[in-house]
């Protein structure tokens, strides 16, 4: 069975445009369709990244897909249970920083675990820390640490839920282009090291095609599934030569990219 | 920092000397416009007759009283109304209304529900600073960031837990800002009310000064409200020093 299972979503956002109220009591309504029916499905234990134009709907949909919002219509199982909010299994990673700045790197961290005794919890938190390379660091603040750092630390704060599924949206996007591919790394590790489900939105063609079991490519607004590709490659991979290089001219040429690469 | 300091003081004793030298030259009169040096004697004065000790402990009491009360309710009820849309939705318009309303218009009313002494003081005080603390409270937690939200919502925090951990903190260093500015206020407002409405405080000791024609004495009553409102203005940005509220100062 299928961990994740998306049928027919759609997304449209209603906008109000209240020009002339004092000439008249009618309202007009414009409509924005922005997911027009995207269906997948991911096994348990797929690391699966989505890639698509800018504005094409990758933020909704993984908003949707992890609770956060209700599709206008089509429906969104995980273990064939409806998804009705975010829940404690399923951990998103958000793409602006999500640690709360009020919290130390650790305090954070030991947000994701609640009801355990105090020992037991620094122990782990300390694991965890030493496990995305940030020991040492477990007592500053957020904003005393580098983007990459607290990237790394909102990675840890997601791990010790030990979720079945975690959501990242352009975890990487802000990063700088080393660290960007450090992170990469370090996320292939993790995908091995931890049994779950990898739901992973970004803008980057690369990190899609390096990292991913799976590769869905979304069209522009209004978006449906315009690619699905499976991937069975041994990391780490070249994208210098191959099918690799094949498939990433061919991404780009689908989504309307002509220039020469 | 050195740089700064001494920067301060060349200034004040500067203005000083101005002030001095203006006042000498042009022969004005005490009455109209007093010279520092008698400023300083009249200080001293009060001070040694215990005047200025007494006054301004009981501005104090009024003020810590009514401020206090005010922080109490409206920061929690500001908390708590930042996320009942609906709630709020109805509260704001009488809120807005209460609002611009001065707490000087109130103070028949607080001396007929209150009667003579630090009561209707305390209650003008408070007036000053809730309304305002509610509405700075309030729209600091319409002002958290989306993100934050829905990672305490990820986690599982509801109840007390999100306010406590989540809510408050977030909203904290707005609310230390709205406490810098309604402390200001609230020092405003008992100098005004204590000159009509009771017998002791810095208010009062002005507008009996002024019945004597001692302008010394206001003068150096006035220098003393503002010395007294900068060392609160400097207690409340103590807390800004916190460890948890330093990130606002750093990024937002």
């Amino acid at each position: 069975m299928s961990k994740i299972e998306v049928t027919g979503l759609r997304k449209s956002y209603v906008e109000r445009r209240r020009r002339k109220r004092f000439l008249s009591q009618c309202k007009q309504y414009e409509d924005c369709q922005v997911l027009d029916g995207i269906t997948f499905s991911i096994p348990a234990g797929t690391f699966a990244c989505f890639v698509g134009p800018s504005g094409c709907g990758k933020s909704t949909m993984f908003r949707i897909v992890s609770g956060f919002e209700r599709p206008s219509s089509g429906t969104v199982l995980i273990d064939g249970q409806e998804v009705t909010g975010p829940g404690s299994k399923h951990v998103c990673v958000f793409q602006e920083d999500g640690l709360f700045p009020w919290f130390t790197a650790a305090q954070n961290i030991a947000m994701g675990l609640s009801k355990s005794s105090s020992s037991d919890v620094a122990k782990k938190v300390e694991d965890y820390l030493e496990l995305v390379g940030l020991s040492g660091f477990g007592g500053h603040y957020p904003h005393e640490l580098s983007g990459g750092m607290r990237r790394r630390a909102e990675v840890a704060r997601a791990l010790i839920t030990n979720p079945e599924i975690l959501f990242m949206d352009e975890p990487f996007g802000a990063l700088d282009f080393v660290t960007r591919l450090q992170m990469r790394e370090e996320m292939v590790n993790v995908h091995q090291m931890f049994d779950m489900t990898i739901l992973f939105i970004t803008h980057d063609i690369d990190e899609a095609l390096q990292l991913g079991d799976r590769i869905i490519m979304l069209s522009d607004r209004p978006s449906r599934v315009a690619w699905d590709i499976r991937l069975d490659d041994p990391h780490p991979r070249d994208l210098s030569t191959g099918h690799l290089s094949r498939l990433r001219k061919e991404i780009y040429y689908r989504m309307g990219l002509h220039v020469a690469l | 920092m050195a740089v700064k300091r001494y920067g301060v003081l060349s200034l004040i004793l500067l203005l000083l000397v101005a002030w001095q030298a203006v006042t000498s030259f042009f022969r004005v009169p005490e009455f109209v416009f007093p010279r520092p040096l008698s400023v300083a004697r009249a200080l001293l004065e009060m001070l040694s007759n215990g005047e200025l000790y007494r006054n301004s402990i009981a501005s104090l009491f009024r003020v810590t009283w009514g401020f206090y009360l005010a922080v109490a309710t409206a920061i929690p009820f500001g908390l708590f109304l930042g996320r009942q849309h609906q709630l709020r939705a109805i509260l704001n318009p009488l809120i807005q209304f209460l609002r611009p309303i001065s707490p000087l218009a109130w103070i028949p009313m607080a001396l007929m529900w209150f009667g003579i002494g630090d009561k209707p003081a305390i209650f003008l005080i408070f007036l000053s600073s809730f309304f305002p603390l509610i509405v700075f409270t309030t729209s600091s937690v319409l002002n958290i960031r989306t993100t934050y939200l829905r990672v305490a919502e990820n986690f599982g925090f509801k109840g007390l837990r999100l306010y406590m951990r989540v809510i408050l903190p977030a909203a904290l260093p707005d609310i230390i800002t709205a406490l810098r500015i309604t402390l200001g206020t609230a020092w405003l407002v008992i100098v005004a009310a204590e000159m009509i409405a009771v017998k002791s405080g810095l208010g009062y000791l002005i507008i009996d000064a002024r019945n004597s024609l001692r302008m010394d004495m206001v003068v150096a009553g006035m220098v003393v409200i503002g010395a007294i409102g900068l060392v609160l203005d400097n207690i409340i940005r103590l807390l800004e020093r916190m460890p948890s509220v330093e990130w606002s100062r750093v990024r937002r």
